[in-house]
């Protein structure tokens, strides 16, 4: 089947612009403050865009509906793209990611879900540890006949991680026909190439092995990529009691041509030169505006969280 | 439900699950691999589709425990003491801990009377790995009867939560209604020469030691300490002004549990002498948990030597 704009029923180009500011803000909050993970985060603009722009059931007026999404991100050390995709659709004001991984701020260096405990389902960032916990998330939708669906977010080197294989285990001895895992399928890790440090590959085919319905698409296509987040591979409905995977083939750096499947981006801030550079790269975002400079001051000092 | 005989201390926590499984559709239990012998067996009968059986895979199974506590469930999550805290320990502190999930990690084969299973799965550092996370609280129950009221309490307590359960059979020493909150410490026997503070298994061993320095004429007060954090500081801090010394005991190490939580409390609050009885730095054995506990320096006899070393020590009002 063609897939084109009309057979999905989705803005392509309100998904592709907000991408677009998504790598915009990742640039502008890590050489802001200094520091962050600019590579990974570049890389799956595309995949925050569409889960918060388009595939996400989930209102920031209804932070507490029980059949709401959950999205649970993982690799946590990418937040900076979570926190835009936040704030672009209304969960978060656009100024606080002035405030990221600064003092007092809400927008810890890695996801804190004391910190922001109706958007963060939990706090993650040493790898391998959010997948189980939206499989525990899954489970308890599924005891309580939520229709929400979990939607988590792992990085390919992540998955070198024992835990992950355990989780993998999980959601299919426990049929979480209602989670869909999303690998963010870059290649590359801090020391290098995956496949060079601990290889994944055949990755589909073990997926698969483990009881898993697993889809490749190109993380960057956002028709090919939203058709894979909301339909199965067989075209069977979503009650299927299998847990899906999709494996989206991203590019480390995507946007930045300087950064573009260099390792060495993974957690290096660019300089104030490069961050220029960056952003011309990646352009300007029809129908969105660059966060402005902090004005609640509130939001500088603010505790943050209940507890 | 109450136990009169001699009874493990984890019978007391399965049938506790037992009645929570009806009360409270939010009870949710976990095990990996090991449900019988921590009693959850029961529970997984009566209530299978809020039993989740996680196989050999702890990590995962507190990772997914978290997950079940921010959708709402109360998760208990059991397997052995080595295996939740150390083994565990990364999604302990990060996906429990960190994120104040509410997760009870329950769990058997704490301290050294595990019998011939040896060192790997004695555990004589939980309590002090536990210890160390903000905000987790830390119950060791003395007895069935107190497993059994122990655990009821967890599952009412809003926060993670460790719930420490020795292996092998203790004497009764609390009844159905001695009151048991979390955090607030039971005085078992009045005295003002001495104070033993002790946990777990350990407390019967206290009350004996102070019925034989009773014959001496010394008045030992025994406190049960069933909560190791947040301690009850003004238990701890009255026993220091009244009696001048205390001892306590643990079937831990003592690195980092109970006696070290004292020892930093009232050598900041109130410096009297401080003996420690536990487990002095070295891995366990294999062995019957009675010849283990002798070799390892854990007896009654251990206990009233140490306690007569606090004696000399103490300052002469």
């Amino acid at each position: 089947m063609v897939q084109t704009a009309e057979s999905v029923k989705l803005d392509i180009d309100h998904i592709k612009e907000m991408a677009t500011q998504i790598r915009r803000d990742v640039i502008r909050m890590i050489a802001g403050v200094g520091s962050g993970h600019p590579g990974g985060a570049l890389g799956a603009a595309e995949i925050f865009a569409l889960l918060y722009g388009g595939v996400l059931r989930v209102d920031p007026r209804k932070l507490k509906d029980p059949h709401r999404d959950r999205f649970v991100l993982s690799n946590g050390h990418i937040c900076a793209a979570f926190y835009s995709a936040l704030s672009l659709k209304g969960f978060l004001p656009r100024e606080e990611l002035n405030t990221f991984r600064r003092i007092n701020s809400r927008l810890q260096g890695h996801p804190a879900r004391v910190k922001l405990p109706d958007l963060v389902e939990t706090s993650s960032g040493p790898l391998g540890q959010g997948f189980s916990v939206a499989n525990g998330i899954a489970l308890a939708l599924k005891l309580d006949g939520s229709r929400g669906r979990v939607y988590s977010l792992v990085g390919d080197g992540e998955i070198q991680e024992g835990q992950v294989w355990e989780a993998l285990m999980t959601a299919a001895q426990h049929r979480l026909g209602n989670l869909t895992l999303i690998v963010s399928y870059n290649g590359l890790q801090i020391d290098g190439e995956v496949r060079k440090i601990k290889n994944l590959m055949p990755l589909k085919a073990k997926f698969e092995s483990f009881g898993w319905e697993c889809v490749e698409t190109d993380g960057h296509d956002v028709v090919a990529l939203y058709q894979a987040l909301t339909e199965p591979a067989g075209g069977n409905p979503m009650s299927t009691d299998k847990p899906r995977a999709i494996l989206a083939h991203t590019v480390m750096g995507k946007g930045v041509p300087f950064m573009e499947n260099k390792a060495v981006w993974h957690g290096t801030c660019p300089t104030p030169a490069q961050a220029e550079e960056a952003l011309l790269a990646i352009g300007k975002a029809k129908g969105f505006e660059d966060y402005p400079a902090l004005s609640n001051p509130d939001l500088s000092t603010r505790k943050g969280g209940k507890r | 439900m109450i136990f009169e005989k001699p009874a493990p201390i984890r019978d007391g926590f399965g049938n506790a699950l037992l009645e929570l499984g009806e009360k409270d559709p939010r009870v949710v239990v976990l095990t990996a691999d090991l449900s019988e012998a921590i009693r959850v067996h029961w529970f997984a009968e009566k209530f299978p589709h809020r039993f989740f059986q996680m196989g050999i895979a702890e990590s995962d199974m507190v990772g997914t425990a978290a997950g079940l506590a921010v959708a709402g469930k109360i998760p208990f999550v059991t397997t052995f003491a080595a295996f939740a805290t150390s083994l565990a320990n990364t999604p302990v502190r990060v996906s429990v801990a960190y994120n104040q999930a509410n997760v009870k990690i329950a769990t058997s084969h704490g301290g050294v009377c595990v019998g011939g299973d040896g060192a790997t799965h004695q555990s004589i550092e939980d309590i002090a790995l536990m210890r160390v996370l903000p905000g987790m609280t830390i119950v060791v129950p003395c007895d069935a009867n107190e497993a059994y009221r122990a655990t009821l309490a967890a599952a009412e307590y809003e926060g993670p939560l460790y719930l420490r359960l020795g292996r092998i059979a203790t004497p009764i020493l609390t009844k159905a209604h001695t009151p048991f909150k979390i955090g607030k410490a039971q005085v078992l026997a009045q005295g003002n020469d001495l104070a033993i503070i002790a946990c777990g298994a350990m407390v019967g061993f206290a009350l004996e030691a102070a019925q034989l320095l009773d014959k001496k004429g010394l008045r030992v007060r025994v406190i049960n300490m069933h909560t190791v954090k947040p301690l009850d500081h003004s238990a701890v801090l009255k026993a220091a002004q009244e009696c001048g010394a205390l001892v306590t005991m643990e079937e831990h190490s003592i690195i980092g549990g109970l006696g070290s939580a004292v020892t930093e409390l009232v050598a900041e609050k109130y410096p009297v002498p401080v003996e420690r009885v536990g487990i002095r730095d070295v891995f366990g054995e294999s062995g019957e948990p009675h010849e283990i506990l002798e070799k390892y320096g854990l007896t009654t006899k251990d206990l009233v030597k140490a306690c007569k070393r606090a004696l000399k020590r103490k300052e002469p009002k």
